[in-house]
Parts: structure tokens; C-alpha cells; sequence
């Protein structure tokens, strides 16, 4: 950060020679991108923080009907919520920015804890359903543009809007309904069985990525029930944006299946298909880099009906169990810490973006 | 203000140049299809919607008839085509119920954010300034942040969670408006910064018009080309939204609405113990729903985009495409 005291013109990836020309704008778009963060999350959390507070104190939100009246104005007195709402909004600001999210109210653990324990869940179940989008929706789309117009492209094409189109609550139902209760091959809900959840627990340093942790037990078996619990949950989420990216990649290859250095290669006699593998394949995954910022989002969304459905415990899941015992400080804690994940994620997002494709700085 | 502007109309008659009806004629082939299935689904929708009172043996909340109690969790029978719920509810009704919901949920949602969206973009994006500045970033974060997170957060804040059918509608459709304004204030301010630039703008000022004039007559007229995409896109966000809320339980309460993601919620220890029937049917009326739309929404894109579009003779080729851009430019109104 000194640097940009002593000269905002100077270029601010160090790399002062040998520079190609234009290649010193990657450093400030960067560090441009890096300054976004902050009113957006800043937004973000003043936007939580005033809609949580249009309906009254968390205290009697929670514990309401259950305390009398001079108890609640005791636990408000305690918790500082009878002070001026401005007060309490700089002193919640300068707590989020120190990684201080408050205390939840139902059951009084530090809601930064909370965070901990479940996140690693969430993103383990958005990790695993981004690999299922991509497995799913990039050859499928290659293959849609390849037969574009055929029977073959419009079927394809109406699989890409029923994966929009299905809630991945309801594609999750049908999921277990068939694999799990009808056929029996994989569990119904949870993480992971009994048994590997206290193999799990027993760990020194558990990391909350039960794949990691499965394979530190050192027993396969754990490793192939963790696995075998991510798959339903991994497929419905998944298939959500998989269905996103199929369309994506189709319309990028027709795109540039058109443009002229594809009809040179063609007139060289290149074979469709592999004007389609190797020539239209890359400049079609561009775009796909530049939707995983908003598709995480998505996928955050989908996750927290996701994990009810499937009594994944993340995020999602411990949301929807605040939500219900209405403990709006924890609630607004997930909430802050989500769109703090958003905001950063889309800013990798970019910057992978940019690195790939030059024309995205400006 | 008082004259209402004639419409002349060089090509064709009214009928051929209203909206779904142009694009039928121009569609070709499986794209005709698509449009053709998506409009079919979306009429019986809005049937069973508007028939609902009719259509379904039961009312929504209903629990017993003169032989007595439904019965929970019943396998479909004569009486209960699709069986019943765990609290009794009779399924069949309660999928046809919930269309009449979910339209209201859509129509109020997808109305109040095309109304407050559009005149915010149009305003924000000619006027500019420090207004301009905060919304653009204000709507970036919206249009960034997990929507249903937002529209669950607003629903808290609306109604406190559950609530009764007017308060519970009312309180969807506007968490759903919060989540929806960005895209069309995006999408209108972004055309208006274009038009505002062009000539026959610079034409009205020189000749005196207000800026009320120039914003609706001029410029807003000219920026809803793409309104209708969102449009469809939003309706059928609108239903999955809803479903979402229904489905975390902060939607509308059973004894006043029917709501299917309410009652996908509920059939989750059904579907473990084998009952299949109160999930499958209010599942596939969303995925039927917001099948249809989308279709419809989608065909609609490819048609507006001449890239996209198969022709009628021959496949699109780039001269074609070329010739396709130039009709775009000349159709172009003032």
C-alpha cells in the first residue's frame, strides 16, 4: 500500500522494467478490483444491518413471549441494544471488519464459531457441485453446438432449462426418492454415517472438510462414505448451473464457430468436430470464468436449500434452524459472512478473467 | 401531454406487430416448438390459476368432508387423485390452489419491480451525478448478493415470517421486487446513458422539451427493447424464489394460501420414508411453470438475436446476419 502514497501514476506490480506495453494496467485493475470489495461489503452489511433492525431489538425478536417484560429490558440493557441505533451500527461495523460478528442468542456461542464450524461444509458441497457443473454442462454444450439444430441440440437444450427450471430442493426430493429410498445405493441424508462422524471427531486439528479429514483417518472406508453422501447433494446442486454453463458454451461456440478464423481452418479441411474440440473450444470458456462470480452466488442461494433438503450441516442448514428460532443477530452474522464471500469470490473471478483475457482491463 | 400519440404503422397490420404473435410468425422449425410448448404450458397455467375454484375437488385448507377426515398421508385413491399430506391436506387441490398464489406472487413481484426499476434507471441514468453513483453501486451489490438470502431477510422484515394470505403475498412479491429492481435499473439505465447521447435527443432539447418529455418520451420508449427478456426471466425467478421462501418456511402459511414450496417442505420425511406423492406433484408444477416461461423467454432471445435465429430458407450465415443488423439499425424509430 506505500506505494500508491508515493505515486498513484506509478506502476504497482513492482515489475518497473522489461515492462510489455500496456501490461502494467494488470496491477491497478487489481488493486482496483481489491478497493470494490469494500463498499460492497460495506452495503451489504449496512443493508442487513438496517432491514434486521426496521422489525425491533434481536432480543425480544428471540426470546419474546418466553421472558417478562423486565427481564427482556435486562437482557436488552446487557446486550446494548437500548442505546442509540446509530452507536450500535458503527460499533457492529467495526466488529464485522475485525472478524467479530456478536454472540448468537439462542444458544450463546460466538457467531464467528458458528461460522467456522459449518462453513467448511458449505464450501465443500459448492466445491463439489461446481466439478458436477463442469463435467456436466461443458461437453454437453460443446456437443449441443456441434449438432446444433438437430433433434439431438434441442433435446439438450430443454435438459439446460429443467435444470433451471427444477428447485434443487425438488431435483434433490426425486434424488433421494429413486437412489436412496428406492434403489438403496447411496445414503439418504447427513455428512457422513455415525461411525465416521466419531472417526472424524477424533481427529487432533479437525479442517470441517470431512473429504480431508476422511482421508487423514487414513481409513478408505471413511473416505468412500463421505464420498458417497456428496453425491446426491453434489448432483442436484450442481445440475443447477450445469444447466447455466450447457447453454453458455453453446452459444459462445455457434458464436464463434462463425468467425473467420474458423472458416480458414475449415478450408484447410479440418473436421467439424475438431473445429469444435480444438478451435471454438477456448474462446467459449471465457465467458464461463466471468459467470462463476455471479454462479457462486447461485450456488450459495442453492445451497442452503441444498443442505435442508439433504440435512447437509453447513451453512444453509444451520441458517434455516436460526431462522426458525428467529435469532437474528446469527442470522445476520451468516448473512454478512456470505456476502463477504460473494464480494471476494467474484474479485478472483475477475482477476483470473483478466489474467486470461487482456481485453477485460481497462 | 394530453394528445395520444397515433400509431403509424408502415409494416403491417396490429395484430402481425403485437408482440408473441410476430415472433410465432418469424419462428421456424424447433424453435417454433419450444415457443409453441412454452406458450401452451403458460395458458394452462393461467387457467388452472384463473379456474382454480372449479378445477380442484377440495379447498386448499380443507381437512374433512361428510365421510369424515381425509387421513394423513394417504396413497392415492378416488377420492384423493394424488393422495393426501401429512397434515391432512388433500394434494391434488393444493398443487391446483397454488397456481392461483404463485400468478399473484408473479404478477405483483414482476409489476412493482418493472415500475420502480425503470423509472429509477431512466432517472438515475439521465440526470447522472452522486444520485446516479450510489445506485449503480447500491445495485451492483444487490444484483451480486445470494437472492434468496435477500428475499429471506426482506420477508423477515415484511411480515416477521409467516403470515396470512394478503400479508403473506404481499410480503413475497415485494422481497422478490428488492431482489429484481437491480436488473431492470441496470439494464434501463444502461440504454438511456446510450440514448442520451444520440442526436434526435440533442433535436428535442434544442427544440425546448422538458425533461420530463425527453425521459418518457424520448429515451424510455427507445431503452424497453430488452424488457420483455427480463421480463420472462423474472416471472420465472419469481416462482423459484417463492418456492425458496416456502421451502426455509418463511413463506405463506398453509390455512391461507396454498404454497408448493410450503408443501415440498413438509414431504421431506415423506420422501425418506418412501411417500412419494406430496412431494413429486407440487414439484413438478413449479418445474412445469417455470418450464414454460423459460421456454417461452428463450425462444423470444433467439429470435431477437439474428445470430441465434434459424431462418427460414437457409441456416444463418454471417452475410445473412449482416443484413439482419442493418434491418435492426433501420427499424430504429425517430
Amino acid at each position: 500500500m506505500t506505494t500508491t502514497e508515493i505515486s498513484p501514476s506509478a506502476p504497482l506490480d513492482g515489475t518497473t522494467t522489461e515492462r510489455v506495453k500496456g501490461g502494467g494496467n494488470l496491477g491497478r485493475y487489481i488493486l482496483v478490483r481489491l478497493l470494490l470489495i469494500i463498499p460492497t461489503v460495506f452495503i451489504l452489511v449496512t443493508m442487513v444491518f438496517i432491514l434486521m433492525r426496521l422489525i425491533g431489538d434481536p432480543i425480544t425478536a428471540s426470546l419474546g413471549g418466553r421472558l417478562s417484560p423486565d427481564q427482556l429490558e435486562e437482557r436488552k440493557e446487557a446486550a446494548g441494544y437500548n442505546r442509540p441505533i446509530w452507536v450500535q451500527y458503527v460499533e457492529y461495523i467495526g466488529q464485522v471488519f475485525t472478524g467479530n460478528f456478536g454472540t448468537t442468542i439462542s444458544d450463546n456461542r460466538p457467531v464467528s464459531e458458528v461460522l467456522l464450524t459449518y462453513g467448511g461444509a458449505t464450501a465443500e458441497l459448492v466445491f463439489y457441485s461446481l466439478i458436477v457443473a463442469f463435467v456436466v454442462g461443458i461437453p454437453l454444450g460443446l456437443l449441443a453446438a456441434y449438432l446444433r439444430d438437430r433433434w439431438q441440440d434441442a433435446s439438450l437444450r430443454v435438459f439446460a432449462i429443467l435444470c433451471y427450471a427444477t428447485p434443487v430442493f425438488f431435483s434433490g426430493l426425486l434424488l433421494k426418492l429413486v437412489f436412496s429410498v428406492w434403489l438403496g445405493w447411496l445414503p439418504v441424508s447427513g455428512r457422513a454415517s455415525t461411525r465416521t462422524e466419531l472417526d472424524l471427531l477424533l481427529l487432533d486439528n479437525p479442517t470441517g472438510i470431512y473429504l480431508i479429514d476422511a482421508f487423514r483417518t487414513g481409513d478408505m472406508d471413511n473416505v468412500w462414505d463421505v464420498l458417497a453422501h456428496a453425491v446426491l447433494p453434489a448432483i442436484a446442486l450442481g445440475l443447477l448451473t450445469a444447466g447455466v454453463f450447457l447453454r453458455l458454451v453453446r452459444t459462445n461456440v455457434i458464436g464463434t464457430l462463425g468467425r473467420e478464423y474458423i472458416d480458414s481452418a475449415r478450408s484447410r479441411g479440418v473436421g467439424e468436430l475438431r473445429l469444435v474440440r480444438k478451435h471454438a473450444y477456448k474462446p467459449a470458456l471465457i465467458p464461463i470464468i466471468t459467470v462463476i462470480g455471479l454462479q457462486i452466488a447461485l450456488l450459495l442461494g442453492g445451497a442452503v436449500l441444498t443442505e435442508t433438503t439433504f440435512e447437509w450441516k453447513g451453512l444453509g442448514f444451520i441458517l434455516v434452524e436460526y431462522l426458525s428460532s428467529r435469532d437474528f443477530v446469527a442470522v445476520q452474522g451468516i448473512v454478512a459472512l456470505l456476502a463477504v464471500i460473494v464480494a471476494v469470490s467474484n474479485f478472483i473471478v475477475d482477476i483470473i478473467a483478466a489474467l486470461i483475457d487482456p481485453r477485460v482491463r481497462y | 401531454m394530453a394528445a395520444t400519440p397515433v400509431v403509424v404503422n408502415p409494416k403491417g397490420s396490429l395484430w402481425s406487430r403485437l408482440p408473441l404473435v410476430k415472433q410465432l410468425a418469424q419462428s421456424v422449425g424447433l424453435q417454433r416448438g419450444m415457443l409453441v410448448a412454452g406458450l401452451v404450458l403458460v395458458a394452462l397455467f393461467l387457467l388452472t390459476a384463473a379456474l382454480a375454484p372449479l378445477l380442484a375437488p377440495y379447498g386448499f385448507a380443507q381437512l374433512r368432508d361428510e365421510s369424515g377426515r381425509f387421513g394423513s398421508q394417504q396413497p392415492p385413491s378416488a377420492e384423493h387423485l394424488f393422495g393426501t399430506t401429512v397434515s391432512g391436506y388433500d394434494v391434488l387441490s393444493r398443487t391446483i390452489w397454488g397456481a392461483q398464489t404463485a400468478v399473484l406472487v408473479i404478477v405483483v413481484a414482476v409489476t412493482m419491480s418493472l415500475i420502480i426499476g425503470v423509472l429509477l434507471g431512466v432517472f438515475s441514468g439521465y440526470f447522472g451525478g452522486t444520485l446516479d453513483r450510489i445506485l449503480v453501486v447500491v445495485c451492483d451489490a444487490i444484483y451480486a448478493f445470494p437472492s434468496l438470502l435477500l428475499a429471506i431477510v426482506m420477508s423477515i422484515v415484511i411480515s416477521g415470517g409467516q403470515s396470512s394470505l394478503l400479508g403473506g403475498i404481499m410480503s413475497a412479491a415485494i422481497s422478490i421486487t428488492v431482489v429484481f429492481i437491480p436488473q431492470y435499473f441496470r439494464v434501463v439505465r444502461a440504454e438511456t446513458v446510450r440514448i442520451k447521447a444520440e442526436a434526435f435527443v440533442e433535436s428535442a432539447k434544442v427544440i425546448g422539451a422538458s425533461n420530463m418529455r425527453i425521459m418518457f418520451r424520448h429515451v424510455l420508449r427507445n431503452a424497453t427493447r430488452t424488457l420483455p427478456l427480463i421480463l420472462t426471466l423474472n416471472a420465472s425467478e419469481a416462482i423459484l424464489t417463492l418456492a425458496g421462501l416456502g421451502f426455509v418456511g418463511f413463506g405463506i402459511e398453509p390455512t391461507s394460501a396454498a404454497e408448493w414450496g410450503y408443501d415440498l417442505n413438509r414431504s421431506i420425511a415423506d420422501v425418506s420414508s418412501g411417500i412419494w406423492w406430496t412431494a413429486l406433484y407440487p414439484g413438478l408444477a413449479i418445474v412445469l411453470v417455470v418450464l414454460g416461461i423459460t421456454l417461452v423467454g428463450e425462444s423470444l432471445n433467439d429470435l431477437a438475436d439474428p445470430r441465434l435465429r434459424t431462418r427460414h430458407r437457409a441456416i444463418a450465415s454471417p452475410a445473412a446476419a449482416a443484413t439482419a443488423n442493418e434491418v435492426d439499425e433501420l427499424e430504429k424509430p425517430e
